[in-house]
């Protein structure tokens, strides 16, 4: 446990994202079976423990500590488990400067996932307290984020895999291609990585099969590329995902609904699942959309966030916000691949299938028919009068694949790009700015920006990327140069009607927000350019946000 | 004699009436006692200092010879006499030359800690607990989620990284006086032998500490052209480097922080640190605890730091205690403090 707890604790503190890699990697090469393979369950959300709750931790930490200190040591780290953690009453370790010598051993990562495995609910107050005398303060912590399932370090699935990977010198989507066959510990897998056994045969019936990703489309490469070679559809602002069905050895028929980096999140669409079922998709996958579709109508981003990042869903949010395959590819059908074929045929195969199974819950993406590049190009500035119609609103932008294409994993050059719709763009007030992470720790580089409500700023929203070197560099001489106030780590910076720095914000969208005070939350929002030829007086006002919304609905 | 009437509260700073002297005072007065060399505890202007002489030594690499008009030297153990006062320093193993200074009247002895640490410190003589009936206490991490973990443990996570990311500069921000010097000193005890680095900042002290013999080994000063060729060094600065402009010139550095807050995640995420050290030159916790018992002292005066905490544990213990509501203290282990050698 202790050196999953020294991973866990580095990686809580490192930004880069290299740097985490090379953490992740050192770790998993030179950690023993099952351990690592542990480790990476619980990187990759295979792991959960039901009966560990926050409750239970409070309960066993009343029991051993004076409330008062208790209370006051909680108000001043303002995390549950790290103040249970930190607080627990170590044996041994009070004498001055004399070291425990007859603690039991700490016990090992395997240890508590084989053991909680089979921990009944009246005996793990036990358990864990048992473990927790015999680990030390980053032991304690780890476990208890392991357990409560709020590791929170940053490390995706896709980063982890990634880690693993570079172990064999292979490529991310080699492991993510046999992946959903594999149980932790994953002892094949690794036998695999180190070249002392074949690949592991990925027994998943209803298989996550990498996704094909796009390039953004550069305006000057228009001129290299024929529009004949191309079909477009419209990019619809969704989230990506596959419905793969298949059948295991036994026979019995499996569906399964997975996220764009593969995550599987069937258990919080019971009603895609169930569509598949009656629509008798076969052993089939395809490539899609999911949308929430109400009264025949694409509802915007805000509306499906309703149903995502959630382990289940209760019947009331089915109901309510109904979700929606839009189809854009058919990768294999009835147990043939299909990736190999040229997008044109897919796409044929794909319309037959889509025909078949008639399901009010599937629908196939339309192309956006053009002849010239001009063409699409106002069919993308327009998405209502080219065929998009009421949905147009859900439309952000046109995707543009070659015809010949065949499916690859990644993302190559060339057969596929993305051309998103222009971002909207507003002038606000820089309010408040804040340090950034990483390389750029000692620069001030998290902006906090406002509009105007009558004569008030409010805040409506925060950038942290956008702008050049050398303007970021400007922007942080000009927080330094102008701090009115400082609360921790945040600056509040000079915002007057007549004193201030206007930036042209670009997003993507607008949300609603019960959480932000000006009642709108930015999409994607960045800084496009510092406007030093505008005085504060002269930038937007909340409104021109708000009819964005309205428009929207 | 009432401990109240030995030891009293003024603007300046803790002020024996009988004695007429203060201790550690916050601006200029004719006679001051000085527990250790800290700036916030150590000032220029006085008439006359009383303190060990490596206190003395570092006020005048600090503030220059002239720092006070008169100055004596105390020597741990040694009694003094001022007005019928007896006074008595005994080391505090927070920094090189730290005392606790004893101070009795009248069958009263109060013992004024200044700050202190119980962990072994190759750059500083170990704290010696000293009986009393009164202790005035420091409170600096006064809470029990504080518990420092051995430094030998956290150097080696350091030197872990080090090996790790070959590459890269290491940049620990550390006090300039003690911090500094304590870290070089347990490098080198975990068998680290290249020379290292230090930020111009900590030049002189560090100087003065290898006159004093600390096991520093060979320690450069970082030249301005220097930055870029420290790949795989590791650099000693002050806190407030690691956000400067200074420290933006090293090739791909990991920040690290030793201190004391670095226990507290939120904490070391907020000021940017990769890599965060628990390492303090304050008592923890348990030291804390443990030091109040020690004394067998009947009453504690708890000061600067988490107070009620301390205060409520001593409490819950039979012991008289209150806060001490000390003004003008810093926390040199936060590390926002300026650093006054670096201007």
């Amino acid at each position: 446990m202790n050196r999953f707890a020294a991973l866990l604790d580095r990686l809580a503190h490192e930004a880069s994202r290299n740097a985490r890699l090379r953490l992740l990697t050192d770790y998993f090469s030179t950690t023993a079976d099952p351990d690592r393979g542990y480790a990476l369950a619980a990187f990759t959300g295979a792991l959960s423990f039901k009966h560990a709750k926050p409750t239970l931790l409070r309960t066993l930490i009343a029991e051993r500590t004076d409330p008062m200190l208790f209370a006051l040591s909680y108000d001043y780290v303002g995390d549950l488990a790290e103040t249970v953690a930190l607080m627990w009453p170590a044996g041994g370790e009070v004498d001055l400067g004399a070291s425990g010598h007859n603690r039991p051993p700490s016990p090992t990562l395997s240890d508590i996932v084989e053991t909680l495995h089979h921990t009944k609910k009246a005996d793990l107050p036990q358990q864990l307290a048992g473990w927790l005398d015999q680990l030390d303060e980053d032991g304690r912590w780890a476990l208890l984020k392991l357990i409560t399932g709020a590791l929170r370090i940053g490390v995706s699935a896709r980063l982890a895999k990634t880690a693993i990977a570079a172990i064999g010198h292979k490529a991310p989507d080699d492991v993510e291609h046999i992946w959903h066959g594999l149980k932790p510990p994953y002892l094949d897998l690794f036998a695999w990585l180190e070249g002392l056994a074949d690949a592991p045969q990925s027994s998943n019936p209803a298989p996550f099969r990498p996704p094909m990703l796009s390039h953004a489309l550069e305006v000057v490469e228009f001129e290299t590329l024929a529009p004949t070679d191309f079909v477009a559809e419209w990019k619809w602002d969704g989230i990506r995902v596959q419905a793969s069905a298949g059948r295991d050895e036994a026979g019995r028929y499996a569906t399964r609904l997975y996220s764009r980096t593969g995550e599987d999140i069937s258990a919080a669409f019971p009603d895609v699942l169930d569509a598949m079922q009656e629509a008798g998709f076969g052993e089939t996958a395809v490539d899609g959309e999911l949308l929430i579709v109400i009264d025949g109508r694409v509802q915007p981003f805000g509306v499906l966030q309703q149903r995502l990042n959630r382990k289940t869903v209760s019947a009331k949010l089915v109901v309510e916000f109904p979700a929606h395959v839009r189809v854009y590819d058919l990768l294999s059908e009835n147990g043939e691949d299909l990736r190999a074929l040229h997008f044109v045929e897919r796409r044929a195969r794909l319309e037959a299938f889509m025909t078949r199974i008639e399901n009010p819950r599937f629908d196939l993406s339309r192309l956006v028919l053009f002849e010239t590049w001009d063409e699409l190009a106002r069919a993308r500035r327009d998405p209502a009068s080219a065929g998009a119609g009421d949905d147009a609103q859900a439309v952000e932008g046109v995707m543009l694949k070659r015809r010949d294409s065949i499916y690859v994993p990644g993302r190559p050059k060339g057969p596929w790009f993305k051309w998103k719709r222009d971002p909207y763009a507003v002038d606000a007030v820089l309010m408040y700015a804040q340090r950034g992470h990483g390389k750029r720790s000692s620069f001030y580089s998290d902006f906090t920006f406002g509009v105007w409500r009558g004569s008030e700023l409010v805040p409506v929203g925060k950038a942290y990327f956008g702008f050049t070197d050398v303007e970021l560099v400007e922007l942080d001489r000009f927080v330094r140069d102008n701090t009115v106030n400082r609360f921790g780590p945040v600056r509040e910076v000079t915002h007057e009607i007549d004193k201030g720095l206007v930036l042209e914000i670009a997003f993507e969208g607008l949300n609603r927000s019960t959480r932000h005070k000006s009642g709108v939350a930015m999409r994607f929002p960045r800084i496009a350019r510092i406007r030093r030829d505008k005085s504060p007086r002269d930038a937007d006002q909340l409104e021109i946000l708000e009819a964005l919304i309205g428009a929207a609905r | 004699m009432a401990a109240t009437d030995l030891l009293t509260l003024t603007p300046a700073g803790l002020y024996c009436p009988p004695g007429d002297f203060y201790v550690d005072p916050v601006r200029a007065v004719p006679r001051a006692l000085i527990t250790h060399g800290h700036s916030d505890h150590a000032r220029a202007g006085h008439g006359s200092v009383l303190a060990t002489r490596e206190t003395l030594a570092i006020m005048a690499i600090r503030y220059g010879a002239n720092f006070t008009r008169a100055q004596q030297i105390a020597a741990y153990g040694d009694t003094h006499d001022i007005g019928g006062v007896a006074i008595r320093f005994h080391p505090a193993g927070h920094v090189l030359g730290s005392a606790q200074i004893s101070v009795e009247h009248k069958g009263c002895r109060i013992v004024v800690s200044g700050d202190y640490k119980r962990e072994r410190d190759p750059t500083c003589a170990p704290f010696e607990p000293a009986r009393c009936d009164v202790f005035i206490t420091e409170a600096t991490f006064a809470l029990p989620v504080f518990r420092h973990p051995p430094a030998a443990r956290e150097i080696e996570r350091l030197l872990r990284s080090h090996r790790l990311f070959p590459e890269r500069t290491h940049l620990v921000g550390a006090y300039g006086l003690g911090k500094a010097q304590r870290v070089m000193a347990l490098l080198r005890e975990a068998g680290y032998e290249r020379p290292i680095y230090m930020h111009g900042a900590a030049e002189k002290l560090t100087e003065f500490f290898l006159c004093e013999g600390a096991p520093l080994g060979e320690v450069h000063k970082v030249a301005a052209a220097d930055h870029g060729k420290l790949a795989g060094e590791i650099v000693i600065c002050p806190p407030t480097a690691l956000n400067d402009l200074w420290s933006r010139k090293f090739s791909d550095p990991v920040n690290a922080f030793a201190s004391g807050w670095m226990r507290i995640r939120a904490r070391a995420r907020q000021s940017g640190v990769e890599l965060p050290l628990v390492i303090s030159d304050h008592a923890d916790w348990d030291a804390l605890c443990a030091t109040i018992l020690e004394t067998q002292c009947a009453e504690v005066w708890v000061t600067h730091g988490q107070e009620e905490a301390l205060v409520h544990w001593a409490q819950s213990r039979g012991l008289r205690a209150r806060p001490l509501h000390l003004a003008g203290y810093g926390d040199e282990e936060a590390g926002d403090t300026i650093v006054e050698e670096a201007q």
